[in-house]
């Protein structure tokens, strides 16, 4: 009798990754902006000599240590969590997945841990030249860091440069530029680079905001907001660039979470892009209902966004599953049913490959494994509306990011401009703004995961390995367990950083 | 480049890894000592900021070493990360306390209290080396797993790998000889780092507190380590027939793998030299204080050596116990040869990172670590 696995195990082992993931961003992206920042600011001070700009410095560098220990924490714990929670994943990809992550430690670990302990201890003990070039590269380490695991994280949305070996039953790379030089993986890269940018600028200009609410340390403050809000104008910009290619991709290889992304059931010509909506609770993918209580639609521009046509044809979730409309290439969609039936039709290969007796058998069997082997991932899929991921999460956060980024690029531009003419500091209720928007920007970011990753859901790789294939077999218990320790242990530590960061802000640069 | 040569070159640079990680675990001896050799606040703080400069060195390596593994033999990070769950849980637990800890511990508003995160840092001293030990004991003593391929073809449980014990890795604990080595890797951390705190404190008190506490750790070291040594050298090991691929027990598999490799054994001998060179003259020699270097390089060649024996010359480095024929082996466990022959092009870029390391550590190191700090 074939032992099935724990539904609860796959809920549990998906918890635990996304809370792990979830505090990880958290911390991750203040350590990109804020370090470019710092860096910035040392420079100016390596150019003038001016004490004031390497207290300036100093002051954030405080800050982005207290912050940079968690994040490299729960890195670690991300790292392991493939190979303690999702086994089956490490072994069916590992081949593709394990290189950037062992190039990352190669080419970015070492030398953001190796520069990072020059910039806080070397000051007066190094060169200005030598502390300054560790500074750099500190940043430069985490961004190439930040590199390598968005490539392994496109590779997932978007599997390529590999080939399926069924004598060792697990796909292989074949292409190591095809999966590192991915367009996903590129565009994936600087978005998500970007919006830590945001979160990094939003932190300096928020922060400075405070003092200058406290009527302290003006000079530093309004020094650091002409930096940080320049910064994040650029950022927030750049970000509305990439996001935009983004959509595009998404549209052209995970239809299903683009539809989930826009709550769109029915497909059609001309597509409108839902500025704001509200979802009706209890829609079935079948049932023919509207899928909103109310929603204001841009004519047209989803189709542009996926197509990059106004009139092109954007298919919904109900033709995802059922199949039958023209694709890009002119071919009909199979559905969904179709899908798990060669999925289930290649899985079966795969094992008649694994027991043949002949090599005619085995032949044959590798023939309906190849033939079929691109819908492999579905056969694991029991019911057909498994394939569609939350809609309600997917649709909101995907809003959430939206509207937040444009807000966040608005209040960049007019905090840039007044600082610039020097009427920043008569604003008192921009800079009450400018610090709310700390948290804004964290939830930006939070929300543009969780579009990407719950989005894709149910695939742990695209087409190729559901979640329910990938995990570890372990006691649901277990699990539970961990990410309960995780959870307590994650929330301590953060309360933590909070504290402390709030007392060295309370502190401040002391510039005088 | 050969697959079978990629396959060696690759376990090569995992034990280097490895080696090197054992080594840099001096910071996690320092945390073990911190109350032992610190004596006073001043000396306590003195410790924290010389080891405290070099965590991040030993984190990395780890994260390296993990990284390197999934690339290079993917089945033994799915089998054993995904089997032996708890071991490798409390690993990951007592590493997050340490890399909060350092910065934690001397800020104000730390929730905690300085108290609690040094005792963090304690603990993560004690736990960290001997868990790796133990975890490391079991590529010599076998592991409670089955692997079966085949498993992926059943949709309804694909799992390929499975754990043979409801302990999850927690039962290694319950093998002495996988805990006498977790217990020889704690003691010559501590070893290394009163070493490490003689070289880098410039403080007298602490340098006698350090010399004073080495012979003691120094024996220990040596009770456990002989002990594991002797009856590695003796035991019984899970050698690979390299025709049929069958793994059987082959009575001083690892003395035979030593025999077999003279490289390997020169390796070994230089380093256990260069361990007892470095304890012996500083113990001896109070104005000496270069100890760490030859007892650190001594210490990576010691365990690159034992590691190789575990997974070269024919032998199977990650045993099973519930199915001798699961077992792990350099070449069926080990990822494409396309992927091999790619990671080994990126680790041609290893000495230029030990050089940089190398480069600031020694910028950061001419300026001893003193009272003043």
């Amino acid at each position: 009798m074939i032992e099935n696995i724990d539904i609860s195990l796959i809920g549990w082992s998906r918890a635990q990754f996304a809370l792990t993931a979830i505090y990880h961003w958290l911390f991750v992206p203040l350590t990109l902006g804020l370090g470019v920042v710092q860096a910035v600011m040392e420079t100016i001070y390596y150019k003038t000599g001016d004490e004031f700009w390497k207290k300036t410095a100093q002051f954030w560098m405080k800050l982005f240590g207290i912050n940079f220990a968690i994040g490299v924490a729960t890195g670690l714990i991300l790292e392991f969590e493939f190979g303690a929670n999702w086994s089956n994943y490490s072994w069916f990809v590992g081949d593709i997945f394990g290189a950037p992550l062992a190039v990352e430690g190669i080419v970015a670990f070492f030398m953001e841990a190796t520069f990072i302990a020059v910039m806080f201890f070397g000051w007066g003990k190094v060169s200005r030249g030598f502390h300054l070039a560790s500074t750099w590269l500190t940043i430069v380490g985490a961004t190439i860091s930040a590199f390598w695991i968005l490539v392994a994280n496109a590779w997932m949305q978007h599997p390529v440069g590999m080939a399926f070996n069924p004598d060792t039953v697990r796909n292989e790379m074949v292409s190591f530029w095809e999966v590192a030089l991915s367009p996903v993986a590129v565009n994936k890269f600087f978005h998500a680079v970007l919006s830590g940018w945001i979160v990094g600028a939003a932190f300096v200009v928020g922060v400075a905001s405070w003092f200058l609410l406290r009527k302290r340390e003006a000079k530093f403050a309004l020094a650091s907001i002409k930096i940080g809000a320049a910064f994040g104008l650029l950022a927030c910009l750049l970000s509305a660039w990439t996001g935009d290619g983004s959509a595009h991709q998404v549209a052209q290889r995970q239809p299903m979470k683009l539809a989930a992304m826009e709550g769109l059931y029915e497909g059609r010509k001309g597509a409108g892009l839902v500025g704001i909506g509200v979802l009706a609770s209890g829609k079935q993918y079948n049932d023919g209902s509207d899928p909103f209580i109310f929603k204001v639609e841009i004519p047209k521009m989803l189709s542009f966004f996926a197509e990059r046509n106004l009139n092109a044809y954007v298919p919904g979730i109900t033709n995802l599953l059922e199949g039958g409309y023209t694709q890009r290439d002119g071919t009909p969609a199979l559905s969904a049913q179709e899908k798990i039936s060669r999925g289930k039709l290649a899985i079966q290969a795969l094992a008649r490959y694994r027991t043949a007796e002949s090599d005619s058998l085995r032949q044959q069997a590798r023939a309906a494994l190849d033939e079929n082997f691109r819908y492999f991932g579905y056969g694991y899929i029991r019911h057909p509306a498994d394939l569609i991921p939350p809609v309600g999460l997917t649709f909101y956060a995907f809003r959430v990011m939206v509207l937040l980024g444009g807000f966040l690029l608005l209040l960049f531009a007019a905090t840039c401009y007044l600082s610039y003419r020097g009427r920043f500091a008569a604003k008192r209720w921009l800079q009450w703004v400018c610090l709310a928007s700390i948290f804004l920007a964290i939830i930006a970011g939070q929300a543009g995961w969780v579009v990407a990753e719950v989005g894709r859901q149910p695939w742990a790789i695209q087409d190729i390995l559901p979640t329910s294939a990938a995990i570890s077999k372990l006691p649901a218990s277990s699990v539970r367990l961990t990410f309960f320790i995780f959870l307590t242990l994650f929330t301590v530590l953060l309360i933590a950083e909070l504290k402390i960061m709030l007392s060295a802000i309370k502190k401040g640069p002391e510039i005088g | 480049m050969t697959y079978i040569l990629l396959q060696h070159y690759w376990w090569f640079l995992v034990s280097l890894l490895g080696a090197i990680l054992v080594f840099l675990m001096f910071v996690q001896g320092g945390q073990s000592l911190l109350f032992t050799v610190g004596k006073t606040e001043v000396q306590q703080k003195m410790l924290l900021c010389s080891t405290g400069r070099k965590w991040e060195l030993t984190f990395t390596t780890l994260v390296t070493f993990g990284g390197a593994f999934f690339a290079s033999f993917p089945l033994f990070y799915s089998t054993s990360f995904g089997g032996a769950y708890w071991v490798w849980m409390l690993i990951l637990l007592c590493f997050v306390l340490q890399a909060v800890s350092y910065e934690y511990q001397a800020k104000k508003g730390n929730l905690l209290g300085k108290k609690t995160y040094q005792a963090f840092l304690v603990l993560n001293g004690v736990l960290a080396p001997v868990l790796i030990g133990t975890a490391v004991g079991t590529f010599f003593n076998g592991a409670e797993f089955v692997v079966n391929k085949q498993q992926l073809t059943e949709a309804l449980n694909p799992v390929i790998s499975s754990w043979a014990t409801p302990w999850h890795g927690l039962e290694a604990a319950l093998v002495w000889w996988n805990v006498c080595l977790g217990l020889a890797v704690f003691f010559l951390a501590r070893v290394l780092a009163l070493l490490y705190f003689v070289n880098n404190i410039n403080d007298n008190e602490v340098q006698r507190n350090a010399r004073r506490q080495l012979p003691w750790d120094a024996a220990l070291f040596l009770v456990f380590f002989l002990t594991f040594f002797v009856r590695w050298l003796l035991q019984d090991g899970f050698a690979v027939n390299p025709e049929t691929k069958e793994v059987f027990m082959q009575p001083y598999k690892y003395f035979i793998n030593l025999v077999e490799m003279p490289a390997v054994l020169a390796t070994l001998l230089l380093g256990v030299a260069g361990v007892l060179l470095g304890v012996a003259r500083t113990a001896l020699c109070s104005a000496w204080r270069k100890g760490i270097w030859f007892a650190g390089g001594g210490t990576v060649l010691t365990v690159l050596s034992l590691l190789l024996c575990a997974g070269w010359n024919n032998t199977a480095y990650y045993p099973s116990l519930a199915d001798l024929q699961s077992s792990l082996t350099i070449e069926n466990s080990c990822s494409s040869l396309f992927t091999l022959k790619t990671m080994s092009y990126v680790s041609i870029l290893i000495p230029l990172v030990l050089a940089y390391v190398a480069y600031a550590w020694r910028a950061l190191d001419v300026h001893k670590i003193s009272r003043q700090d």
